[in-house]
């Protein structure tokens, strides 16, 4: 077991959703679910974050901005889709400006379908991310040579 | 000689272990004091670990000189106070230590590191006067700069500088990053400035700043210790009761502009520095 796991940093970010997702994810870090128990803190920072939180679906503005962020974080680090939107583009799909769910734009580790997600599933789907962060942890460990 | 050496080891081993239970406890009080369960008591420890695991991205590779730099003269800082050499020179280096973290944050292009680089520099032009009066008096009270001849002083020094005490305390949460002083960055979610001056450290680096943090918490609490050497538990249980009191400003305050900290910083050096000092000269 590595340490990743016991101190995964997240960063959000809202994509073009209603809200609705992403304030469910603040709900998360509230005193009634307390993300903090399991060492996750939410930065606001991508050099510091390992878990990357997307919620709505991507469109034309967004793209840009999730890219950098996700290219900004340093390895390893897994990315989370939260809400139907993230998903797949939810019932923004047939938009005009939607190009779709994150995965049209980053490589997607988990994906947390709900409209919105309830903050229960969210901790689900993070601490399934942690088990492929630490996939790639170990990976990059082999690469390093370490 | 050799019991200094021991100290000074001591201190470089056991520092980083006690500074992460404290600042284990810290989050954990701070989490019931909101209603929250909180993280393990190891979790310091836990990211430090987990930022050596990380990538090694950095903006300039100076980056990591200065942050190693500022690492080390941290741990100089520590060793110099508690094998109880000159409290000056032990100041003087704490200076320069930060003046690497601040060239470190200065050498990457991003505007939230530059804007948390100029308010380190604030932050230490409103510590630096109290500290100064602090071994000022230290030295007035006892003849002596050294901090060795200070701890072995026969009886509490808080009885002739008790204003310089306040002091001390008042700029410890400025130097510990507190609320409602902790302009540069935060250890909370406060993002403002994403994370001012360590926004553009990852990996490792970070881990170096945050292992410098862990070493300056036993410094600064030892600072306080100081105050009440003659008794040493009587000592302790100061250190306690000040950083709990810190815990309870940082979560009741809101974070103030620069300007009200630099003139509260001065205005508390000046008047508990010159009433004391004042005092102790007359006597």
């Amino acid at each position: 077991m590595s340490y990743i796991t016991k101190s995964p940093w997240i960063i959000h970010y809202d994509g073009s959703s209603c809200n609705g997702c992403d304030i469910e994810v603040l709900a998360c870090l509230t005193p009634l679910y307390d993300l903090e128990r399991f060492g996750i803190v939410n930065t606001g920072n991508p050099k510091h974050a390992d878990v990357f939180l997307v919620t709505g679906g991507i469109n034309a503005q967004s793209e840009a901005v999730v890219k950098n962020t996700y290219e900004q974080m340093p390895d390893p680090k897994v990315v989370v889709a939260v809400g139907i939107c993230a998903c797949t583009g939810g019932v923004f799909r047939e938009c005009y400006n939607i190009i779709g769910g994150v995965d049209k734009v980053i490589p997607v580790d988990v994906y947390v379908p709900g409209c919105a997600a309830r903050p229960e599933s969210i901790i689900d789907g993070v601490v399934r991310a942690l088990g492929i962060l630490e996939e790639k942890r170990a990976k990059m460990a082999e690469k390093g040579g370490k | 000689m050799i019991t200094e050496i021991i100290f000074a080891v001591g201190f470089i081993i056991l520092a980083p272990f006690i500074g992460a239970l404290i600042g284990g406890m810290d989050r954990k009080v701070t989490a019931r004091m909101q209603g929250r369960v909180g993280p393990p008591v190891l979790q310091p420890l836990y990211d430090v670990f987990k930022l050596f695991e990380k990538e090694k991205a950095v903006v300039r590779n100076e980056v990591n000189f200065y942050i190693f730099s500022y690492l080390i003269f941290v741990v100089f800082t520590g060793a110099l106070f508690f094998s109880g050499s000159d409290i000056l020179l032990v100041i003087f280096a704490l200076t320069l230590a930060h003046a690497f973290l601040i060239l470190g944050a200065y050498a990457t292009t991003s505007p939230y590191s530059h804007i948390g680089a100029e308010r380190e520099l604030l932050q230490l032009m409103a510590v630096e006067p109290m500290l100064i009066l602090a071994a000022a008096g230290f030295y007035m009270a006892t003849g002596s700069f050294a901090v060795k001849d200070i701890a072995l002083w026969p009886e509490p020094l808080f009885m002739t500088i008790p204003l310089l005490f306040v002091g001390i305390v008042f700029v410890l949460t400025i130097k510990l990053r507190k609320s409602p002083f902790d302009l540069a960055t935060s250890h909370h979610a406060h993002q403002e400035l994403v994370k001012g001056l360590t926004t553009e450290f990852a990996g490792p680096t970070l881990g170096m700043v945050e292992i410098a943090h862990l070493y300056e918490t036993v410094f600064f609490l030892g600072l306080v210790w100081l105050f009440f050497a003659s008794m040493p538990w009587v000592g302790l249980l100061v250190v306690i009761v000040v950083y709990f009191l810190e815990i309870l400003i940082d979560n009741t305050t809101t974070r103030v502009r620069w300007q009200v900290m630099l003139r509260s910083a001065w205005l508390v050096a000046l008047v508990a520095g010159a009433i004391n000092l004042g005092v102790l000269a007359l006597l």
